[in-house]
């Protein structure tokens, strides 16, 4: 295959990757747009390994890793829980910033790459690398410990360090001396070590910025790390001045920033921030504590039966899922619920906040896996006035975005946060297994409301109860 | 010790309704109090001895029996004289009182030393009081069965229908006050199939009667009714002067009339004229839910059915009673929501507890002593609403991030940016430029494919774009073995261990990415 072959060839994919993005537009046509991307995936290596730059002494290599790569990667797409996924995100964002960071130093070391530019270009290129390598680094730490608080193995609460703010800043200075070092280094000897001490810094950088997010800005992380992962690629291209890969990064890049971008809008959170780590380290801090020492009211509890009563007789019911939905399994009970009210004539909806969850989209996903059809999944915008109307509003695992504070409250932390309007229906059902806060930890006001009741124990327990109660 | 709650037969005549029925005396129970149930107490209701057994209850033989084994006595009437001679001294008293209407009562409960709560005082300002008042409670399920009174004399469908025996008009329906009695008859008049038309004093139930089907008719008159408390006042002779013609010639029009107007401490206002009764079409009703106090119509007589001039006149004064297990289900649960206010402890011992404002306003005598009036009630000031105040940012999906920054952020950016490519410019080689140029214009394809995907989608763009990232391979996958341009000394085993197994974890990422995506998107369904 010729040079130019190829190229064509690079172009295809790449629109193809753009129509696999533009596919996801709409349920309808998502699965055409994921063909897109393995067919253009697909032209893409098949274009790379017969063009000019991979001789036939390769091809044994290839195959060989790809199959390996390739059934371990069926087999956990195969073999995971819809619940899990934003932890196989994670972790699969991790091994694209480790692949980056390999090639960045496969490259350094290959002289067939490097050894005859000269000048700016040997500068620039040297740059690339560095960069490149940086990038994909601190990818594959951030997202490592993305997966550990994910997957419960590393606790959920920010990892405050003293002065974490001047480590940091530490560590960009010591990142840029470095490089400065490396640019200027004689040999790939000499370049050797400046490389390895920023790989450390970067790493230690990487699992330090991820541990000092909360639990609840776990959305924002998983985005942005799914972002970083686009600019690593891209950060490739320009190392192997390879545009394909710049155009993919830079697409796959703007994704995540724009996902992230979305998740701190929906929690009226400025990025810097959410990344600056830590919830209400701010001025909320004192504002909270004064809440708490007001009387907070008394709450109302309500059995399995009774919920199941107020459901039966409902006409317009709006079910809010959070992250304890997820936690307790819960997701197919609730459709079977959903289901037998439908089939009383009950208007059942749901209504989506745009963080619920730990992944942007993770609710869905769940209640796609549930069979819940999607048009009566909504978001919170489709059917937040709708509240008024609604004779039952059921939630289940959701915390902070269901608390009226937001909107009442101006000293709560999270003052200003659009969140789902439960109080406004006639009745609000929350399932919760204690009277804990969410992440945020503030006290919940919804709670205390006159029309708000409890309904205490595991999601699931209570659930197959409701389920019961509705069938006798 | 854990106290008795007892229930009583009610004594006055007619009264069908009980204090406690036994799915809440099984709460009452679970809150750690004994309960005596008089026997017989609950058979107007549909509830047995045996019921009450069954739930936990002691059947006590005779009221004497029951009366002076209760630590605490739950009564739906005022008691008589009989009953507060029965009452133990110091013992507790709750149910209706009616404290300015009955004050020989009080001197006589006074006189036992006894702890008296009054259902009828309760503070209704406090939204915490609402599960306890047994006023709206009661006068929901009235409204109701005056509409059910008025269908049972009424010679007509309520809903219209077009049969083969031809064409029937739907009943209209003027319900005169919209109160909580009012709105039940309201909503089971409409769902009954008639038209409904609602008039009140105060302009701000409007929303509420429509919220239920109803029609608000206006009275042509400029003056807020609202007497605070939620309850109505006494209008000005201007506007009564318009409220009577518009009930002029509303009982000209519709079929049935029911009448709920009631202000405090007085009277019965007069709605209803002869006049007006004269001239309504043969066959009407009038319903009068006001009978006790008077009566909103002039005709009425209370306790009794009348038909004058061709309209029937209903005047029950026993409303609840026609209707008692639906009453005294809710009673219960109004006392048992005031008993938990009272057993904090859940230990089956109350505790008066003078310091809440609910239970302040409540209680009418404290062993012995005359508490009533209560204080006025010191009500927090409401807090700022900072809702109405703040704009809704708009959700702009499709047009980019939110609003515009401000004119000088903007012109800070677009400086910035301008150094920025000066600076590339400047120094960069050209081929630099090329993957420059391409790179800049991905980012805004990304930027404006990805503003069109539908938020339900985002993880699978996730692992998409993930799977997609995957391209890094290709780095790889030129580094295995490139066609070398002779003699250049290689760290090849290095070079090669890296790129190996470079291309093996982004294939786990490009076969797992795409084939969970599938998996995912094959279950969004309609």
């Amino acid at each position: 295959m010729s040079a130019s072959l190829a190229s064509v060839s690079y172009i295809g994919a790449t629109i193809l990757f753009i129509l696999s993005l533009g596919g996801l537009s709409h349920p309808e046509s998502s699965r055409r747009g994921n063909l897109y991307g393995m067919l253009g995936m697909t032209i893409a290596v098949l274009a790379t390994v017969f063009g000019p730059q991979v001789t036939a002494q390769g091809y044994a290599w290839i195959i060989g890793a790809m199959v390996v790569g390739g059934a371990i990667g069926l087999y956990a797409a195969r073999t995971v829980k819809m619940t899990q996924m934003p932890e196989l995100v994670a972790l699969m964002h991790s091994l694209v910033g480790i692949a980056a960071a390999m090639v960045g130093f496969a490259t350094y070391i290959d002289p067939a790459a490097s050894g005859n530019l000269q000048g700016a270009e040997k500068v620039i290129h040297e740059v690339e690398i560095y960069i490149g390598i940086l990038i994909g680094l601190v990818t594959f730490s951030g997202s490592v410990i993305a997966f550990g608080k994910l997957s419960g193995k590393i606790g959920g609460k920010p990892l405050l360090l003293p002065g974490r703010h001047l480590l940091n800043l530490a560590g960009l200075l010591i990142v840029i001396y470095f490089g400065y070092e490396f640019i200027h280094a004689e040999s790939v000897e000499a370049g050797m070590k400046p490389l390895i001490i920023m790989t450390v810094v970067s790493l230690l950088f990487g699992i330090h910025m991820v541990m000092a997010i909360g639990g609840a800005d776990m959305p924002v992380v998983v985005s942005m790390l799914n972002s970083y992962s686009g600019w690593a690629a891209a950060a490739t291209g320009f190392m192997l001045s390879n545009d394909l890969l710049i155009v993919t990064g830079a697409l796959v890049g703007s994704s995540g920033a724009i996902l992230s971008y979305i998740m701190c809008r929906a929690m009226n959170r400025n990025f810097i921030s959410v990344i600056a780590g830590g919830f209400g380290t701010g001025g909320g801090a004192p504002a909270a504590r004064k809440g708490e020492a007001e009387p907070a009211g008394e709450v109302v509890s309500i059995s399995a039966i009774e919920t199941a009563e107020l459901l039966r007789e409902a006409k317009n019911v709006i079910i809010v899922p959070g992250y304890g939905m997820a936690v307790a399994q819960a997701q197919h009970t609730v459709y079977e619920i959903t289901k037998l009210l439908r089939g009383k004539g009950v208007n059942v909806r749901f209504g989506i906040h745009p963080v619920a969850g730990r992944m942007p989209g993770h609710m869905n996903v769940l209640l796609a896996e549930a069979k819940v059809p999607y048009d009566i999944v909504m978001e919170m915008d489709e059917l937040n006035e709708d509240f008024p109307d609604t004779d039952v509003a059921m939630v289940i695992g959701a915390n902070d975005i269901v608390n009226p504070a937001a909107q009442e409250d101006p000293a709560s932390p999270i003052a200003g946060m659009p969140v789902l309007e439960v109080w406004k229906a006639m009745t609000s059902i929350v399932m919760k297994r204690s009277m804990a806060s969410g992440y945020a930890g503030i006290d919940n006001q919804l709670f205390y409301k006159e029309n708000n009741r409890m309904l205490f124990g595991d999601a699931k327990k209570m659930l197959d109860e409701v389920l019961v109660a509705l069938r006798s | 010790m854990a106290q008795t709650i007892g229930v009583p037969k009610e004594t006055v005549a007619g009264e069908k309704r009980v204090a406690s029925v036994p799915e809440v005396v099984e709460k009452l129970i679970k809150l750690g109090f004994k309960v005596m149930v008089q026997s017989g107490a609950g058979d107007a209701a549909n509830c047995s001895d045996d019921t009450y057994r069954a739930a936990g209850a002691e059947i006590a033989a005779t009221a004497a029996q029951l009366w002076s084994g209760s630590d605490i006595v739950f009564k739906v009437g005022v008691p008589t004289p009989e009953e507060v001679g029965l009452l133990r001294e110091g013992g507790t008293l709750i149910g209706f009182i009616w404290p300015a209407q009955n004050p020989e009562l009080m001197q006589q409960l006074a006189g036992k030393r006894a702890t008296v709560l009054a259902i009828d005082s309760l503070p209704r300002v406090l939204s915490r009081a609402q599960k306890m008042d047994a006023l709206t409670s009661q006068a929901g399920v009235a409204g109701y069965r005056a509409v059910i009174e008025a269908a049972n004399v009424f010679g007509r469908f309520f809903n219209g229908q077009i049969t083969a025996a031809g064409k029937v008009p739907p009943a209209k329906v003027f319900i005169a006050g919209a109160g909580v009695a009012g709105l039940a008859a309201i909503g089971t008049a409409t769902g009954l199939g008639a038209i409904v038309r609602a008039n009140d004093t105060r302009a701000e139930v409007a929303d509420q009667v429509v919220s239920l089907g109803g029609e608000f008719v206006k009275v042509d008159f400029e003056e807020e009714g609202s007497g605070g408390g939620g309850y109505a006042k006494v209008m000005s002779e201007g506007f009564q002067q318009a409220q009577r013609e518009m009930y002029a010639k509303q009982a000209r029009e519709v079929d049935i009339i029911i009448t709920t107007a009631l202000i405090p401490g007085k009277p019965a206002p007069r709605l209803i004229t002869a006049e007006m009764v004269r001239s309504m079409k043969p066959g009407s009703v009038i319903v009068d839910m006001a009978a006790e106090r008077g009566g909103n119509c002039e005709l009425t007589e209370p306790g009794q059915t009348v038909v004058r001039h061709g309209v029937t006149i209903v005047g029950y004064t026993d409303l609840n009673s026609r209707l008692a297990k639906q009453s005294s289900t809710l009673y219960a649960t109004n006392l048992f929501r005031l008993a938990e206010e009272l057993c904090k402890t859940k230990d089956g011992i109350i505790n008066v507890n003078m310091e809440d404002d609910a239970i302040r306003g409540l209680t009418v005598v404290k062993e012995g002593s005359v508490t009533w009036p209560p204080p006025p009630i010191k009500l927090l000031a409401p807090k700022p609403s900072v809702v109405a105040a703040k704009p809704v940012e708009k959700k702009s999906h499709g047009h980019g991030p939110g609003a515009p920054g401000s004119a000088k952020s903007t012109a800070i950016t677009f400086l910035v940016a301008a150094l920025l490519f000066w600076f590339v410019g400047a120094y960069a080689p050209a081929a630099f430029l090329g993957h420059l140029t391409v790179f800049v214009l991905a980012c805004f394809i990304g930027y404006m494919v990805v503003w069109n995907v539908t938020p339900a989608l985002h993880t699978p763009l996730m692992s998409v774009t993930n799977a997609i990232s995957s391209i890094i391979c290709i780095g790889a996958l030129v580094q295995v073995a490139p066609p070398l341009a002779g003699g250049t000394d290689r760290a090849e085993t290095w070079i090669l261990g890296l790129a190996v197994l470079s291309i093996a974890l982004t294939s786990i990422n490009m076969f797992g990415g795409f084939a969970v995506t599938r998996r995912m998107l094959e279950m969004f369904r309609k």
